[in-house]
């Protein structure tokens, strides 16, 4: 059995989480960035088992789920200009006005479901006549391997190889939550596969400057419960540190290898590139030594509506519990957006292991 | 690589990353190395963690995979350590 999962340890964490959070006099809002996390503590049942003075707050760490509308109907144009369109199996069917990847592959695109953007590298190899574009999604786990095969592709001169590039970066991300005047967040859970690349330091500010208790945890159930463990002590204590509770993989400095690939090919927002909207202000995007195989970008688009129930439940301003279409109008079979598709979303989350537990 | 493949939440997640054992290097150049995932042998990138000369060196050791790329070397003494905090009636 794997040790992180173990039953008793988890039954021993639980009782000193009830303990300390019995007197709570208010419920601590306690947000976990990473969808990832978010997935873990619904497949593990935890919400149910934690005391009722413990709210989870679910973050916006997820890339499906910010992946803007305008860069599905960039790809669905990219593939029926005839690109062979290479995308990881999450975005296939998050909804926009030209419909779905899913749909435009039913249509007649040839859209491919790649595993490793190596993959979608293997794919312009064997189709050296056709333009072959990875849509490349995620946070700084996911841009090393981007910006790897982009760099194979550079030097084997496979000029077909473009990049739709989607990449988010978590600081200025991290940085609007945490100045969000709303949430009034007890205590931050840090991704920790975030952390593996970044290391420690883009952390700090939450306990630092924004007095916010704050752990980098693993994903199996006994690190999320540690983290919450270690989150009430510091309540209680009423202290703000910066504590990583996901030593076995996360080194303070991260994997400097892994952010020297990433700088070679990206330009990375920082925490201090704040727009008015909180996930344009993190995207990602190619230099322009790179140029040659950038797949554009897509229109401009207006900015998006603040109000639409998807971005509340992505910035953590409304649970997916409380949203008035979950279940009804908007269903994994039927998605009104994207956190109902993607496998990291909190309404997937909630919907599939709450309402519909299988 | 096969775009009928069934997909679920969380093999397709993409903050997750799975641990895995280097079996064998297959590319020094690159470095690229099987690896055992969950029983499944895969093939992933070693490039964030090793260089060609060193990436030997990473043979029997634990990795977490994501999307095909080796992220941070698992250090199994410390999973003890925090197991072995969990276990005392202390808490860590």
């Amino acid at each position: 059995m794997n040790p992180h999962r173990d039953p008793e340890h988890a039954q021993r964490l639980l009782d000193h989480i009830h303990r300390l959070a019995a007197p709570l006099p208010r419920p601590l809002r306690i947000m976990e960035f990473c969808g990832g996390h978010t997935h873990s503590l619904y497949r593990h049942g935890l919400p149910q088992l934690l005391p009722d003075t413990l709210q989870l707050i679910h973050g916006p760490g997820c890339p499906v789920c910010l992946l803007p509308p305008d860069t599905i109907e960039r790809a669905i144009e990219l593939a029926h200009e005839g690109a062979l369109l290479a995308t990881f199996g999450d975005a296939l069917r998050v909804p926009s006005r030209r419909g779905s990847l899913q749909q435009a592959r039913a249509a007649g695109a040839d859209i491919h479901v790649v595993y490793a953007p190596s993959d979608a590298l293997q794919l312009a190899r064997r189709h050296p006549h056709r333009p072959v574009v990875l849509l490349a999604i995620g946070f700084e786990t996911t841009m090393p391997a981007t910006a790897h095969s982009l760099q194979q592709a550079a030097r084997q001169g496979l000029r077909n190889f473009r990049l739709l590039c989607a990449h988010l970066a978590t600081p200025p991300l991290l940085a609007h939550l945490l100045r969000d005047p709303h949430l009034h967040l007890d205590g931050l859970i840090a991704p920790g596969h975030v952390a593996t690349v970044t290391g420690l330091a883009p952390f700090r500010p939450a306990p630092r400057a924004h007095r916010i208790p704050t752990v980098v945890a693993g994903f199996e159930p006994l690190d999320l419960l540690l983290a919450l463990l270690l989150l009430l002590r510091q309540h209680q204590r009423r202290q703000a540190r910066l504590q990583n509770a996901y030593r076995r993989a996360v080194r303070r400095h991260g994997n400097p290898r892994a952010r020297a690939l990433i700088d070679q090919v990206f330009q990375r927002p920082t925490a201090t590139d704040l727009g008015d909207d909180p996930i344009q202000a993190a995207r990602v995007h190619l230099r322009p030594a790179y140029r040659a195989h950038d797949a554009g970008h897509p229109h401009p688009t207006p900015a998006p509506r603040q109000d639409t129930p998807c971005r509340q439940v992505l910035l953590g301003h409304l649970a997916p519990a409380d949203c008035p279409h979950l279940g009804h109008r908007c269903t994994p079979e039927h998605p009104l957006g994207a956190p109902m598709v993607s496998g990291e979303g909190a309404c997937a989350a909630y919907h599939r292991y709450r309402l519909a537990p299988c | 690589m096969d775009h009928n493949q069934p997909h679920t939440p969380h093999e397709t997640a993409m903050c997750l990353a799975t641990p895995a054992r280097i079996i064998a290097i297959l590319d020094p150049d690159i470095p690229t190395a099987q690896a055992d995932l969950n029983g499944l042998r895969r093939e992933i990138n070693l490039a964030a963690l090793e260089s060609p000369e060193t990436a030997q060196r990473s043979v029997g050791r634990w990795v977490l995979v994501h999307v095909g790329f080796a992220l941070t070397y698992l250090d199994e003494q410390d999973a003890q350590r925090t197991l072995h905090l969990l276990r005392q009636r202390r808490t860590p």
